[in-house]
């Protein structure tokens, strides 16, 4: 049996988790309300439930010449996808470069990915605007994409070469005096070894592709076929007519759930990482 | 197939990690590189496999130059102290990979790395992942990928350092029935001068990136070249004094304070007058018994069969093989006896041997 005390020892902690989290959980509760609701005030909704806000899974609501949301959803799938695969094919052949080979400039390289990981891609806005207009990227997914993984890949090059860092030398080795080459001992041996890590950064780089909005909202035009979700959003408000919040919260709520489906399933995976990953061997 | 390695050299910058090492290895000869950490031995053996490139000198496999030679065309098998298992592939699909990488048949994969599996005697583990092994068995995974592709050269690096003590002592003995039933010339790389004594044909001793000494066990233990190589090898430690031998009636005498010791004839003669230098006598040379020199008890650990007993006389201290049933205690007077039979002398500056050279 427990004292008083005792029992105010354990509840404690469970006492100011449940308090931080609750403001958030609020914040997700009002979203799913207002999203069903027609208008809400506080967290009730007035005027009765109504499925009008969900109207844009059917019909576009910007009138034709506008994409309906499928096409944006595609895009943005398109998007993040192209950004996960790159992210995580470039960063983990430079990760292994820098990991295990020596090269003249590798130092300076390693502090350039560090430098350019914290670097403002605000200020680099206008810069890349000329870029991608002269190679007539402008206003195009594909150019899109290419930046989003510009801003990505020191992150994911540190990521991936802190992992190979992890790995012995000795299997290389090993696997290099059984008669295997090079990139053979890479796609081969190291990179089985380090699942949990690529499974890391391809969960990162989807969820960031998934969620981009800046970049997106910067280099496409209006809420045209190019649009992905987040940009697509932004058009649900503006200055000039009243803002529709029910719709906005439903479309807010539908960019939501794939994410959150997604990192349900992979979360498992995402834990192993940080409980020391590869086993066995060493 | 005979190695040969001439002036061998590896630097990094101003890191020296070896330094013209030049010996040769005859054809199924089984040769420990002994030495302390740093020293150079497994710099040697991983440009011996082809994974460092040497600054300078060269190795000859046979009649061939094989300095530009990458690891998979040198026909080798290496052991790790880490085993070096690859941890997603199964035991089968460990001992087997060097096949796969020779596109052997599927059929010719599994006959081949069952026949080794049996060989170490884990041949019913075939399915399992290395995480799924012990230590030992781990290791004589690693040992079986090692050989399967019958190797003409076969490097190990520590092999048995993460082991227990018990499970040593018998893979020592199955590792070297098994280089002697197979035949394939073997460089075994150990800190354990236990391991290198019992195990290898030949030993070569290094320090600080040089080659100190290369022979023959019982030539290395009896007659080391330099004081390193003496104190070494074998355990307990040689014990190290100052002494000035000279001659006297006959006899030669060698002199320290409170110490007064005749050597043998063949030994004093090559050192006599010539003032100061190092004297070396094992342990086992230096008993608890009547009518030798006083001295103070310091430790005494039992060790079952003997006592080692360290003992002061004056400034020095000794150790000392002492039987157990004199029940020599600390703090004792003790009368210790020096069988100078093989004593060994050093020059105090080239820390060279004055007796063999």
């Amino acid at each position: 049996m427990m004292t008083l005390r005792q029992k105010l020892g354990v509840a404690t902690p469970y006492v100011i988790l449940t308090i931080s989290v609750v403001p958030i959980f609020v914040g997700y509760l009002w979203l799913v309300i207002n999203s069903f609701a027609v208008r809400t005030e506080g967290l009730l909704p007035v005027g009765g439930l109504t499925l009008e806000n969900w109207r844009f899974l059917v019909e576009a609501p910007f009138g034709r010449g506008y994409p309906s949301i499928w096409r944006v959803t595609f895009n943005t799938f398109l998007i993040a996808t192209f950004m996960t695969v790159l992210v995580v094919f470039v960063s983990s052949l430079a990760g292994y470069a820098l990991s295990r080979l020596k090269f003249s400039g590798r130092k300076s390289f390693l502090s350039l990915t560090l430098i350019l990981h914290a670097f403002p891609s605000v200020t680099l806005l206008i810069g890349i605007f000329f870029v991608l207009r002269a190679l007539g990227l402008y206003n195009n997914l594909f150019g899109v994409g290419l930046v989003m993984i510009g801003f990505e890949l020191p992150f994911g090059i540190w990521l991936m070469k802190g992992f190979f860092d992890n790995v012995s030398w000795d299997m290389e080795r090993a696997a290099l005096i059984d008669g295997a080459s090079r990139l053979r001992v890479w796609w081969e041996i190291i990179l089985p070894t380090i699942k949990p890590g690529i499974a890391a950064l391809a969960i990162f780089a989807f969820i960031s592709g998934w969620n981009a909005w800046l970049i997106p909202r910067t280099f496409t035009i209006g809420a045209g076929q190019q649009a992905t979700l987040s940009v697509y959003l932004q058009n649900f408000q503006g200055d000039t007519v009243m803002v529709q919040w029910g719709a906005v919260t439903a479309v807010g709520l539908f960019q939501l759930i794939p994410v959150a489906l997604f990192f349900i399933f992979t979360q498992d995976l995402l834990l192993t990482i940080y409980s020391g990953g590869a086993k066995g061997g060493t | 197939m005979r190695v040969e390695l001439v002036n061998l050299t590896k630097h990094w910058g101003n890191v020296v990690g070896a330094d013209r090492i030049s010996l040769e290895i005859g054809d199924g000869e089984f040769v420990a590189f002994l030495g302390p950490s740093g020293c150079g031995k497994t710099t040697t053996l991983l440009m011996v496999a082809g994974i460092y490139k040497p600054t300078a000198g060269t190795i000859h496999f046979d009649d061939q130059v094989v300095n530009l030679l990458p690891p998979k065309e040198r026909n080798i098998g290496m052991v790790f102290q880490s085993y070096a298992l690859y941890p997603h592939m199964t035991v089968y699909q460990n001992i087997s990979y060097p096949l796969k990488l020779q596109k052997r048949p599927k059929a010719e994969m599994r006959e081949r790395a069952q026949k080794v599996a049996d060989m170490m005697g884990i041949g019913n583990l075939m399915d399992r992942k290395p995480a799924n092994l012990s230590g030992g068995q781990q290791q004589r995974v690693a040992l079986g990928r090692s050989l399967i592709k019958e190797p003409q050269l076969l490097l190990f690096d520590e092999p048995l350092s993460n082991l227990d003590a018990r499970l040593r002592l018998s893979m020592r003995g199955e590792i070297k029935r098994l280089q002697m039933d197979l035949g394939i010339t073997s460089i075994y790389v150990t800190h354990d001068q236990v391991e290198a004594m019992t195990m290898a044909d030949r030993i070569a001793v290094m320090k600080d990136g040089h080659l100190q000494a290369y022979a023959k066990p019982h030539e290395i233990y009896d007659h080391p070249r330099t004081r390193f190589v003496a104190g070494f090898v074998g355990n307990p430690p040689m014990n190290f004094f100052e002494v000035e031998v000279i001659r006297e009636n006959g006899d030669y005498h060698a002199r320290a304070e409170g110490i007064d010791l005749v050597v043998p004839k063949e030994r004093g003669e090559k050192v006599v007058e010539k003032g100061k230098i190092i004297m070396g006598i094992r342990p086992e040379d230096v008993s608890i018994a009547g009518g030798g020199i006083q001295g103070d008890v310091f430790t005494v650990e039992p060790l079952g069969r003997d006592d080692l007993v360290e003992a002061h006389i004056g400034d020095f201290a000794f150790r000392a093989l002492a039987d157990p049933a004199l029940g020599t205690r600390m703090g004792e007077r003790a009368s210790l006896n020096f069988d100078t039979e093989n004593v060994q002398f050093f020059d105090p500056e080239t820390e060279r041997s004055l007796l063999w050279n």
